[in-house]
């Protein structure tokens, strides 16, 4: 299991896919191989998928520390961590200044799961942008 | 101080420095070439288990072999005595107090055998334990520098690609006036659908002569006509 795998993968499933979204697979070069994933009519936010030697890991980039409310900040991580476990599949985490969605894999986990882990991940990003709307400027 | 911690203090420290190391790569190595030296002690500590065990059962044998001899002895000394062959009885004796030693060497040498086997087994399951413990926080060590550097590759191909970050407000709204348009798309779909089998009814109904009928000529006079009187 590579990017490129995952890639070839979810470009085949075009418009046939379990979860009814379809998939625009995009690498990125660098020292790290990244797959950056277009969900049609969600391009604004991507997954960003990158494979370690024991997992894969879907990265989708919330909002920035300068996008929060200062007032709210604290309110705002303490929803997160009371979410953190509700939220199917995915976890809270902060990279840098970025909040961000992320969701973890084995290496050794099928195509479909890595299909139902974005189409999860995709909605979760969504509805956690939505619900917390109110701590954002 | 713990991996946790050291990740803790490094992201701290030096977050804005994407894709600068977590733990210096010379460390990193350092630990890697202790995970595989422990990883060869247990291969180690686990062939001696294997020689130590295969011991412990040839003394298992050598013991069963020596107990059944004893046993055996006991019986022939027994015959002797019945015939009263005293001489011939105290022979099988001495026989047996030579085997009965014998067994006690070999019972002990299986005793200490069974303690070594039980002490490698311990210390394999240990190793296998710690070996497993690191192999988890080299994995953190590196999923940490992994997210690190693709968090750079992320960064400079948004600003290669020049492409404007929106903020989170602005990308739901984008995709809620999407999600809108593919809704409000198949509400008129099902509108339309709903009209045309609608007027299909109609037509049937008309056709049988059932519901309003079309205004002639003959329906609007007796309609004036009904208004004179």
């Amino acid at each position: 299991m590579n990017i490129h795998t995952i890639a070839d993968h979810l470009n085949s499933l075009a418009d046939n896919s379990d979860t009814g979204m379809s998939f625009d697979c995009q690498p990125i070069s660098g020292e790290v191989d990244v797959l950056q994933i277009s969900i049609s009519d969600r391009e604004e936010l991507p997954i960003f998928v990158s494979v370690t030697e024991d997992q894969i890991i879907c990265i989708s980039y919330l909002w920035g520390t300068e996008e929060v409310k200062s007032e709210c900040v604290h309110a705002m991580h303490e929803t997160m961590l009371e979410m953190n476990i509700p939220m199917p599949l995915s976890s809270f985490s902060k990279i840098g200044d970025k909040y961000v969605v992320f969701g973890a894999l084995s290496v050794n986990s099928s195509f479909s799961d890595v299909e139902h882990e974005l189409a999860v991940l995709s909605n979760n990003a969504i509805e956690v942008i939505d619900d917390m709307s109110d701590y954002l400027l | 101080m713990s991996i946790f911690k050291k990740i803790m203090t490094a992201i701290r420290g030096g977050a804005s420095e994407a894709g600068e190391a977590i733990i210096d790569a010379n460390a990193t190595r350092i630990f890697e070439q202790e995970i595989r030296d422990a990883e060869n002690h247990l291969t180690k500590a686990k062939r001696d288990l294997t020689g130590v065990m295969a011991e412990q059962m040839s003394a298992k044998r050598e013991v069963d072999r020596l107990t059944r001899e004893v046993t055996e002895h006991e019986g022939y000394a027994t015959q002797a005595l019945e015939k009263g062959d005293e001489t011939l009885a105290l022979a099988v004796a001495e026989k047996i107090s030579t085997l009965e030693s014998s067994l006690a060497d070999q019972q002990q040498a299986h005793d200490s055998f069974s303690g070594n086997a039980e002490r490698l087994k311990e210390l394999v399951k240990k190793s296998e334990r710690q070996v497993a413990e690191h192999k988890r926080q080299l994995s953190m060590v590196k999923t940490t520098e992994s997210v690190q550097k693709a968090t750079s590759a992320i960064t400079d191909n948004f600003s290669s690609s020049n492409s404007k970050l929106l903020s989170a407000k602005d990308s739901l709204e984008r995709i809620k006036a999407k999600q809108q348009k593919f809704d409000d798309k198949m509400k008129a779909g099902e509108l339309l659908e709903s009209e045309n089998s609608d007027s299909s009814l109609q037509a049937q109904l008309k056709a049988a002569g059932i519901g309003a009928q079309d205004n002639s000529a003959n329906s609007v006079l007796e309609r004036l006509k009904a208004k004179q009187k």
